[in-house]
């Protein structure tokens, strides 16, 4: 699962719903973990596998904008929670 | 490239700005995204209800304030968030730019809209708001008329055991009205004629023609207005009909606008800002000297993160109808500028990626006039209240905004990227707005801008308003708009 959340509070919530199910019970997943992989677009796993120019087209702009190191570290969490 | 050369002696200008606030808290379980949620499990009602605002709590609420002109937005960089927890004393329900409303006065001011006695009301509540109306100073002695006697409260609930028909509450869950299905010429068949759709369409109307009332209260001139201009999110039509509109006359109607006329410019959440290009456009043209763009609020993005609100334990926020009216007139040598040359649009060819539209909608419309980004005082983006937005996960949706103009300052070397954070303090703003899409979308900041730039505070603002037209199911293009405001340097 790749996501494109703009901070670490949005991507984080995202994540575990998609790990560990759905933290505000209200949809499908909620007590359903679906433990799927999950990382944001701009982590270097992701960006490595971009074309660079494509990845300069469209998403050098929002790696200035977006703290990527944040939104890393919670998916971090996130994925080590979950193993 | 946008080229008005030929127009630049017929500058137009924004003479002031409205806005109006429909407290109505009650109505929040006939949002979209509640009405679902109760639909599937009825136990969530209960919960609703109990994390309902006050009115006197609506009105304190900071972002409400800032919103109808009593506090600046850079004031809430005074007041320590969570902002529900720390009302603004002395708060009014009036402001400089218009007013809140309770839900009990907005529900008149329906009935007064419902031309076709979609709305059965309970005598007893219609008398005692006759009563608060008259108070009012934007209502009249043919409002009040309009009110008519009422029904009985048994009435109503016969209606809504028999008939297909939308409960109306105060309080919650005190029942005072509904709305039900209008009869004959097929609408008893018709899937756009249904009480949802009728309420939705009059609190729009409700809300609009409010602001538009305090907007002319203000600036004088009804018989002035040439052309009306809607912009809300409202969909009005039949079958054969879907959306087909006008609201914006339906709102001059009751505002006394009788020498107007008007249509309903739709583009999602940008349709103000497109309006405002287009309003502005009529008046440099001379074809009209004065255009007025009116939006009423959107009843079905009620609640619509409530979910979020719940999970926090906080009261669901999203409890207002937001309207606006932005008056378009010719140049008066003090009201500040549309810069015609200066429209930044998003094109069918542009892609949707935040960098090309922010491109298309800041950088290139700025290289045009010979401006760095740093050179505008504020930015005026999607104005959308983290503090509603952020519960449910959908992030602080100003700050990414302004972090992604000033991005662009990083690459074109006018900024240093540790100084992106100095530059969102200086050229933007904590968002204030209801989540109410098009209200939301940059035209919250108009009347704040208008008012520093008449008081020489302020040299120049610029507007852009983003679009998602996949909402449709028929494109998946983005779409987007912007202008340049500067102040009036003439007489």
């Amino acid at each position: 699962m790749i996501l494109g959340a703009p901070d670490a509070d949005s991507a984080g919530l995202y994540a575990e719903t998609v790990v560990s199910g759905d933290p505000s019970w209200a949809g499908p997943l909620a007590n359903v973990a679906l433990g799927l992989p999950v990382f944001h677009i701009m982590e270097p796993e992701i960006k490595a596998q971009i074309d660079p120019e494509v990845y300069k087209e469209h998403l050098e702009l929002m790696e200035i904008a977006l703290d990527v190191e944040k939104i890393a570290e919670g998916l971090d969490k996130v994925r080590k929670e979950s193993s | 490239m946008v080229n008005c050369s030929s127009n630049q002696n017929v500058k137009p200008v924004v003479k002031g700005v409205s806005y109006f606030l429909a407290h109505v808290p009650s109505m929040i379980r006939h949002g979209s995204k509640p009405s679902r949620e109760i639909g599937r499990d009825p136990s969530l009602l209960p919960s609703i209800l109990s994390h309902l605002e006050s009115f006197d709590r609506a009105v304190a609420y900071a972002p409400n304030q800032v919103f109808i002109g009593n506090l600046d937005p850079d004031d809430l960089l005074h007041i320590p968030p969570p902002w529900f927890k720390n009302p603004v004393p002395d708060s009014s329900r009036w402001g400089p730019f218009g007013e809140i409303m309770p839900e009990e006065e907005f529900y008149g001011m329906m009935k007064i809209c419902d031309e076709f006695q979609l709305l059965l009301m309970e005598e007893g509540f219609l008398q005692e708001i006759a009563l608060r109306l008259k108070k009012h100073p934007l209502f009249t002695v043919e409002d009040l008329e309009k009110l008519d006697k009422g029904v009985s409260l048994e009435h109503i609930e016969k209606q809504l055991s028999e008939g297909e028909a939308v409960p109306i509450y105060v309080q919650g869950d005190q029942l005072i009205g509904c709305c039900k299905r209008p009869h004959g010429g097929g609408a008893e068949e018709d899937a756009n004629l249904v009480p949802h759709i009728l309420l939705e369409n009059l609190s729009t109307r409700a809300s609009g023609v409010l602001a538009l009332r305090h907007l002319i209260d203000r600036l004088g001139g009804a018989q002035e207005i040439d052309y009306l201009l809607g912009c809300g999110e409202e969909a009005v039509g039949d079958r054969y009909n879907r959306g087909g509109g006008n609201m914006a006359k339906a709102i001059g109607e009751l505002c006394g606008c009788t020498r107007a006329t008007g249509s309903d410019v739709k583009a999602f959440c940008c349709a103000p800002v497109h309006a405002i290009v287009m309003g502005a456009s009529l008046v440099a043209s001379n074809i009209f000297n004065n255009v007025v763009l009116v939006a009423g609020g959107s009843f079905a993005k009620l609640g619509m993160k409530f979910q979020g609100h719940l999970r926090n334990d906080m009261p669901i926020l999203e409890d207002v109808l937001a309207a606006i009216a932005i008056w378009v007139g010719q140049d008066d040598g003090k009201s500040p500028v549309i810069r015609l040359d200066s429209i930044g649009k998003h094109e069918i060819g542009s892609g949707s990626a935040q960098q090309a539209i922010i491109d298309k909608l800041v950088v290139q419309p700025l290289d045009r006039l010979g401006l760095k980004i740093t050179q505008i005082d504020k930015y005026a983006t999607e104005m959308h209240n983290p503090e509603l937005t952020e519960p449910q996960g959908s992030g602080n949706v100003p700050r990414i905004n302004y972090r992604t103009i000033g991005s662009f300052a990083v690459l074109r070397n006018e900024i240093k990227r540790e100084e992106l954070d100095r530059f969102v303090e200086i050229h933007g703003m904590l968002g204030f707005s209801p989540t109410q899409g098009h209200i939301a979308s940059a035209v919250p900041v108009l009347g704040h801008s208008v008012r520093k730039m008449m008081a020489n505070e302020m040299e120049n603002a610029l507007f852009l308003a983003k679009g998602s037209l996949f909402l449709g199911r028929v494109t998946q293009l983005s779409d987007g708009i912007s202008f340049l405001l500067e102040r009036n340097k003439g007489g």
